[in-house]
C-alpha cells in the first residue's frame, strides 16, 4: 500500500468505524468489539506510515482543493507524526477503559457516545497530519463540534452549562480570533502551507508580527492557555474517559500542537526571535503556568484539580514554542508526548477510583490507596512523571526547558520552571500519600466521614472498596509503565523530531 | 434554434404555465404541471450559465427591435448565476411544497397557490434577466404582487399571516414606487432605459443633481426590496406567517434577485467611478450592513419561533452581502455573490426544517421542538448541518462566504471589519446552538407524538443539506463563477 | 429662481405635493383603507411625473400624418399605462386583504389589529416557552 494511501486510510478508518458502531448500536458487545477492532487498526496504520516515514520521503496526499488555492491535504511530518502515534495508541488503552467505565457506571447514550468518539480521533489524526493551516483549522473544528456531545453527554443542567462554555469558547476563539490569523496569513503570502523555517519571513512586518501571532495563540482556545483556558475545567463534567484521551490528549494536544506548528512552520523560529514576536506570549505563558498550578493547588474535587494541572502542563508547551530556539521548541515538543502518558494515566485512576467508590473530591479519598494499590501505585507514576522526575519521561522534557532557558539566557524562566515543579509536587503528591496514609488510623475528624454518616466505622467501610473493574485498571497500568518507558526510549522520540530544530 | 431563444423561454414558460395552472381545479394537477415548468426553467438557466461560461454575454432582444429602443434581456455571468440559483431553488422547493401545503392551505385555494407561485418565479426570473430598467421595475412588481398574496395564504392557519402581507404590500408598494421615481429621473436626463445605454449615457452627468436624486430613489427603493436593515420591517412577520413552503422559496430567492438588481444598477448602470459611490458605501452601506449583522442576530437571540428567529437571521445576512459590496472590490464582490448562493442554500434547508416541524407540531417554537432530536431524528440533524454553515464551520458553503468576505476585509486594510464580521458569526452559534440544545438535550414531554417527516419533505431538505457540504468541499466552480461576475460588474479584465 | 419659472416647474410642484401628501397618508393613517387610497395617491404623483417629462412644447400626439411635426414623446406615457395596470393591481390586492382581516380581525384598525396580535403572541410566549 502507498504512503499517501495509508493516510487516506487513517482517516477513513475512524469513520468507518463510527459508522459500524452506530450500526451495532443495538448489540452492546458487538459494538465494542467493533471500537477496539478500529483502535487496534487505526494504531497499525499510524505505525505503518512512521516506519515509511522513518524509511523514505515523507508520504504526504491532496484530497480535495476547496477553494482556487485552498487545499485539503495531508502530508507527515515529525510532530505530527508523533502526535499520530500517541492519539491513536492512546484510543486502544482508553477503548478498554471506556468499556470498564461506561458499563461500571451505567452511563446512558453510550452509542452516541463511542460514534463521538471515534469521530474525535478521525479530527485529532486529521489535525496530526495536515499538510497546510487550512486544512488543520478544517478538523480542528470538527474536534470541537464532535466533542460536543461527550461533554454535554449527561444532559444535566450543569453538563448542558458546561457544553456551553466548551463550545462556545473554542467555537468563539477558533472562528472569531484563528480565523482571521489564518485569512490575513493569506492575504499576506498567499499560501497557507506548513513550510520549514515559516512563511511570514518578509511578508508581515515585525511590528504586526506579534498581533498576528496573538490572534493566532488566543484564537487555539484548545491550548488552554490563560485566559482562555476556562473551557477545559468545564469539560471535566464529561464522563472520564473523556478527560482521560481527549482533555489530556487528544484536544488539548491538538491545540498546542497547534501552536507549536505555527511558530515552527507558519512563523518559522529564526522569524520569531528575530523580531522578539513571542516574548509576550513567553511571559503569558509563564504566567499562565504558574497561576493554574495555584489554582490546581486549591480544588478539591480531583479532576479540577487534574484539570488545571493540565492547564498549567500545556504551557510548558506554549513556552517552548515561545522561547524559539531549537532546545525549547524540543522540549516542548517532547513534553507533548510526555504529559499525555502521565495525565491520561492519573484521569485513568480518577476514573476507576470514581467507579470503585464513586468518591469524586480529594478529602474523601483518604486512605483509599490501601484498597485499590494497583491505582494508586500508577497514580504515583503519573504523577511523578508530570513533576519531571527520573526515571519517568517527564524529566526529559522539562530538562530540555531547562537548557532552552539556560540557552536563551532567560533566567527568569528557568526560575518559573523549578518553582512549577516544587508547585506540581504540591499539588499532585498528598493525594497519593493521603491514599496510602490518611484515614483509617487517624480519628474520623474529616468531613468525609461525617458526609458518610449513616456508614459503620471507616475500617469496615473501606474494606468494602476494592479496585474497580479490571477493564478499569488495566489501562492506568499500562500508561503507568509507559511513562516509564518513555524515560529509557526518549532517544527514540528525540531522534524523529530533530528534524524540525534543525533550521 | 431553440437555444436561441433561451433568454425569453426563461421568463415565458413559467409565466404561460401560470394561468394554466388556475385553470387546474385540482391541486395535484397544478402540483404536475408547476414542478415540470420549475424542472424546464431551471435546465433553461443552467443551460443559458453554461453557454454565458463559454461565450461570453448573450443580447436577446425581444421582438428583434433593436436596443436600446426595445427592450433587451441580457444575460452575463452575474445575472446566469442568480437566475440558476432562482430556478433551481423553486424546483427543490415544489416536491416539498406538496405536502407542506396540503396541510397548510384551504383545499379550494391549493390550486391558486401554484398560480402564485409560478408568477413569482415569472417576477423573479424576469427582473434578473432584464437589461431593461423599466422592465425590471414591471417584473419586480410581478413577483412583489404574487408574494403578498403568497404570504396572505397562511391565514389558513394564522391570521397574523394577513395583517403581515398587508405590511408587506405597502412597504413593498413604497419600495417600488421609489424606485420607480428613480428610473423616471434617470430617463429624463439620458432618454434611455436600456441599462448598458444608460451606463454609457450618464457618462459626463456625475455631477447631475437630477441624477444624483435618482441615485438616491433607486438606492432607497431596492433597499426596501432587499430588506436593507432598517427597512426591514417587513421581513421578519412575511416571513415567520407565511406558509412554510413560501417562507423557504421567499428566503432563498426573494432578498437574493433585489440583491443583484442592487448590483446591477450601483455597478453596471451607474459604474464604479460614480463619484459618490464610494461615499455611499464607507458612510451608509458599511454602517448599515453592520447594524444588520449585530442587530438583527442579536433580536434573533430572543425569539421564541424559530421561523421569526430565521427570519432576523436572514436580515443579518443580507448585511454581509452589503458589507461585501461595500468593499468595492473584486473579493467583496465575489463573496457578495457567492453568498447570494450559500446562503440560499442555508436558508432554504434551514426553512425546510422548520416547515417540516410545522407539519408534525403545528408550530416551530422552542417549546415544541424539546426532545425532537430523538423523535425526528433526520430532520433535526438536517438543521444542525445547516446551523452550521450559517455560522461558518469550515466545508461548509457558510465558511466559504465568510473566507472571503473576511479576506476581503484584510486586503482593504480595514482589520477592523474583520474582527466584527468573524464576532457577528458567533451571534449565529448562539441562536443555532439554542435549537440543539432543546430539541437534542431536553427530553420530549412524555405524550409527544412526533413522528419523522414524510420523504416528500426530507429528501428536498437533504438535497440542499448535501448542497451545503458539497459546495463547502468543493467551492471551485461557486467561486471562479462569482469572481469572473465581480471582475464584470468592477470592469476589470478577467 | 423667477416666478415664471417657478411656474414653469408647476407640474413638479403637484408631483411634490401629491407624492408627500400620499405619503403622509400611509405613515399617519390608522386605517387600512385609508393607508391604500394614500398608496393610491403616492403612486399617482408618479404618473404625473413621467407624462409631464414626456411633454414636448408645442409637440402633438405622435401620429404620423406625413407632415414633419413636433411630436410628444409616447414612451413615458406607455410606460405609465403599465404602471396604473400595477397600480390598480396593487391596490385590488390590497383591498382584498383588507377585507380578510376584517373577516379575521373584525377590525380594520391598525392599533386593534395589533393589540390582538400581541395577545396571540403573549399566549406562544407563555411562561416555559423559553429554554
Amino acid at each position: 500500500m502507498s504512503g499517501s494511501t495509508l493516510l487516506v486510510l487513517s482517516l477513513l478508518m475512524p469513520l468507518a468505524g463510527a459508522v459500524l458502531i452506530g450500526l451495532a448500536g443495538r448489540s452492546p458487545n458487538l459494538r465494542e468489539a467493533v471500537t477496539m477492532t478500529t483502535a487496534a487498526a487505526l494504531f497499525a496504520i499510524v505505525i505503518a506510515l512512521l516506519m515509511r516515514f522513518n524509511a523514505g520521503p515523507a508520504p504526504e496526499v491532496m484530497l480535495q482543493e476547496v477553494m482556487p488555492g485552498l487545499k485539503l491535504a495531508l502530508k507527515i511530518e515529525p510532530l505530527g507524526m508523533m502526535f499520530a502515534v500517541i492519539a491513536s495508541g492512546l484510543w486502544i488503552v482508553n477503548s478498554i477503559y471506556s468499556i470498564g467505565y461506561m458499563r461500571g457506571n451505567k452511563e446512558k447514550n453510550q452509542t452516541r457516545f463511542y460514534i463521538c468518539f471515534a469521530i474525535a480521533i478521525m479530527s485529532a489524526i486529521g489535525v496530526a497530519f495536515s499538510a497546510n493551516m487550512f486544512t488543520l483549522f478544517v478538523f480542528y473544528e470538527v474536534l470541537s463540534i464532535s466533542t460536543y456531545p461527550l461533554v454535554a453527554h449527561k444532559q444535566t443542567p450543569e453538563a448542558k452549562a458546561s457544553g456551553r462554555t466548551y463550545l462556545g469558547l473554542l467555537l468563539g476563539t477558533s472562528i472569531g480570533l484563528m480565523m482571521v490569523a489564518i485569512i490575513w496569513t493569506w492575504v499576506a503570502t498567499g499560501t497557507l502551507d506548513f513550510t520549514k523555517g515559516g512563511i511570514l519571513e518578509g511578508k508581515v512586518s515585525g511590528a504586526l508580527a506579534p498581533l498576528l501571532l496573538a490572534l493566532y495563540v488566543c484564537g487555539i482556545g484548545k491550548a488552554a492557555l490563560m485566559p482562555v483556558h476556562r473551557w477545559l475545567p468545564a469539560a471535566m463534567v464529561a464522563p472520564t474517559p473523556v478527560s482521560a484521551l481527549l482533555h489530556a490528549v487528544a484536544v488539548v494536544k491538538a491545540g498546542v500542537f497547534t501552536v507549536m506548528k505555527v511558530a515552527v512552520y507558519i512563523f518559522g523560529v529564526d522569524f520569531l526571535a528575530k523580531t522578539g514576536a513571542a516574548t509576550w506570549l513567553m511571559w503569558l505563558a509563564a504566567f499562565s503556568l504558574l497561576a493554574a498550578s495555584i489554582v490546581a493547588l486549591g480544588k478539591s474535587n480531583l479532576k479540577a484539580r487534574l484539570a488545571y494541572s493540565t492547564v498549567s502542563q500545556l504551557s510548558y508547551v506554549t513556552l517552548g514554542a515561545a522561547l524559539a530556539t531549537s532546545m525549547g521548541v524540543m522540549g516542548g515538543s517532547m513534553q507533548i508526548a510526555m504529559h499525555a502518558m502521565g495525565k491520561i494515566t492519573l484521569f485513568f485512576c480518577a476514573g476507576a477510583i470514581y467507579t470503585a467508590t464513586h468518591k469524586t473530591e480529594i478529602p474523601d479519598m483518604d486512605g483509599l490507596g490501601r484498597a485499590m494499590p494497583f491505582t494508586y501505585g500508577a497514580f504515583l507514576i503519573g504523577a511523578l512523571s508530570i513533576i519531571g522526575l527520573p526515571p519517568m519521561g517527564g524529566s526529559w522534557s522539562k530538562w530540555y526547558l531547562l537548557i532552552a532557558t539556560a540557552d536563551t539566557g532567560q533566567l527568569v524562566m528557568m526560575l518559573v520552571l523549578m518553582v512549577s515543579s516544587l508547585l506540581n509536587v504540591a499539588y499532585l503528591l498528598p493525594i497519593v500519600g493521603r491514599g496510602f496514609f490518611a484515614g483509617s488510623d487517624a480519628p474520623p475528624a474529616h468531613g468525609a466521614v461525617h458526609a458518610a454518616g449513616a456508614a459503620p466505622a471507616p475500617d469496615t467501610r473501606l474494606r468494602a472498596i476494592k479496585e474497580a473493574p479490571l477493564f478499569c485498571v488495566l489501562p492506568p497500568c499500562l500508561t503507568a509503565a509507559g511513562c516509564i518507558a518513555l524515560f529509557f526510549y526518549a532517544d527514540s522520540l528525540y531522534r524523529l523530531l530533530e528534524p524540525i530544530t534543525r533550521p | 434554434m431553440i437555444s436561441a431563444h433561451l433568454p425569453i423561454l426563461q421568463v415565458i414558460v413559467p409565466l404561460i404555465a401560470a394561468p394554466l395552472s388556475a385553470f387546474c381545479r385540482r391541486a395535484g394537477v397544478a402540483w404536475y404541471l408547476s414542478l415540470v415548468i420549475c424542472a424546464v426553467s431551471f435546465a433553461i438557466s443552467i443551460a443559458l450559465l453554461i453557454q454565458v461560461l463559454e461565450e461570453g454575454h448573450i443580447s436577446y432582444l425581444l421582438g428583434s427591435w433593436a436596443a436600446p429602443w426595445g427592450i433587451e434581456y441580457r444575460v452575463d455571468v452575474v445575472n446566469a448565476f442568480v437566475l440558476m440559483i432562482i430556478s433551481g431553488i423553486g424546483t427543490a422547493v415544489l416536491p416539498y411544497a406538496r405536502t407542506s401545503i396540503a396541510a397548510e392551505i384551504e383545499p379550494h385555494n391549493q390550486a391558486l397557490f401554484y398560480t402564485a407561485y409560478l408568477l413569482c418565479l415569472t417576477g423573479l426570473l424576469g427582473m434578473v434577466i432584464t437589461g431593461d430598467a423599466f422592465n425590471a421595475f414591471v417584473f419586480l412588481e410581478i413577483s412583489s404582487l404574487s408574494t403578498y398574496a403568497l404570504v396572505a395564504l397562511g391565514a389558513g392557519t394564522d391570521r397574523r399571516a394577513l395583517s403581515a402581507a398587508y405590511t408587506y404590500l405597502v412597504m413593498g408598494t413604497i419600495g417600488a414606487t421609489f424606485f420607480v421615481i428613480g428610473i423616471g429621473l434617470v430617463y429624463m436626463m439620458t432618454g434611455t432605459l436600456n441599462m448598458a445605454d444608460l451606463a454609457a449615457r450618464l457618462q459626463g452627468l456625475e455631477h447631475n443633481r437630477t441624477v444624483l436624486v435618482a441615485f438616491a430613489f433607486i438606492v432607497t427603493g431596492i433597499g426596501l426590496k432587499l430588506a436593507l436593515f432598517p427597512m426591514h420591517l417587513w421581513l421578519p412577520n412575511a416571513y415567520a406567517f407565511a406558509p412554510s413552503a413560501v417562507t423557504v422559496f421567499l428566503a432563498a430567492t426573494a432578498t437574493k434577485a433585489a440583491v443583484y438588481l442592487l448590483l446591477r444598477f450601483l455597478f453596471t448602470v451607474f459604474g464604479i467611478d460614480y463619484h459618490i459611490l464610494g461615499l455611499t458605501m464607507t458612510w451608509l452601506f458599511t454602517p448599515l450592513a453592520l447594524a444588520a449583522m449585530f442587530a438583527a442576530s442579536t433580536v434573533a437571540i430572543f425569539q421564541v419561533e424559530l421561523k421569526r428567529m430565521l427570519a432576523y437571521s436572514s436580515v443579518a445576512q443580507i448585511g454581509y452581502m452589503v458589507l461585501g459590496m461595500s468593499f468595492l472590490s473584486v473579493t467583496g464582490l465575489t463573496a457578495t455573490i457567492i453568498h447570494l448562493f450559500n446562503h440560499a442554500l442555508m436558508k432554504g434547508a434551514l426553512f425546510m426544517v422548520l416547515g417540516a416541524i410545522v407539519l408534525r407540531q403545528g408550530a416551530a417554537t422552542f417549546n415544541t421542538i424539546r426532545g425532537l432530536g430523538r423523535k425526528m431524528p433526520w430532520t433535526m440533524a438536517a438543521f444542525v448541518t445547516g446551523g452550521l454553515s450559517l455560522i461558518g464551520v469550515p466545508l461548509t458553503v457558510g465558511f466559504v462566504s465568510k473566507w472571503y468576505l473576511v479576506a476581503a476585509a484584510l486586503e482593504s486594510g480595514r482589520w477592523p471589519l474583520a474582527v466584527l464580521i468573524v464576532l457577528s458569526s458567533l451571534l449565529a452559534v448562539i441562536y443555532v446552538w439554542r435549537v440543539v440544545e432543546a430539541a437534542y438535550l431536553e427530553e420530549p414531554p412524555a405524550d409527544s407524538k412526533a413522528t419523522e417527516a414524510p420523504l416528500s419533505m426530507l429528501v428536498p431538505t437533504w438535497i440542499l443539506i448535501a448542497a451545503n457540504i458539497y459546495f463547502g468541499v468543493d467551492a471551485g466552480l461557486t467561486s471562479r463563477i462569482a469572481s469572473a461576475g465581480a471582475r464584470l460588474l468592477l470592469g476589470v479584465a478577467q | 429662481m423667477e416666478f415664471k419659472d417657478a411656474f414653469g416647474l408647476f407640474n413638479y410642484w403637484i408631483v411634490i405635493v401629491l407624492m408627500m401628501t400620499g405619503l403622509y397618508i400611509v405613515v399617519s393613517r390608522g386605517n387600512l383603507v385609508k393607508k391604500i387610497v394614500g398608496l393610491n395617491i403616492f403612486q399617482t404623483s408618479v404618473f404625473l411625473l413621467y407624462i409631464s417629462m414626456g411633454k414636448v412644447t408645442g409637440g402633438t400626439a405622435p401620429i404620423l400624418t406625413g407632415k414633419p411635426e413636433v411630436f410628444s414623446n409616447p414612451l413615458p406615457h406607455v410606460l405609465i399605462l403599465t404602471a396604473i395596470v400595477v397600480g390598480i393591481a396593487t391596490t385590488a390586492l390590497g383591498l382584498a386583504l383588507v377585507v380578510r382581516i376584517k373577516n379575521a380581525y373584525n377590525s380594520i384598525e391598525e392599533d386593534e389589529i395589533q393589540k390582538l396580535d400581541l395577545a396571540a403572541e403573549n399566549e406562544v410566549d407563555e411562561p416555559g416557552a423559553r429554554p
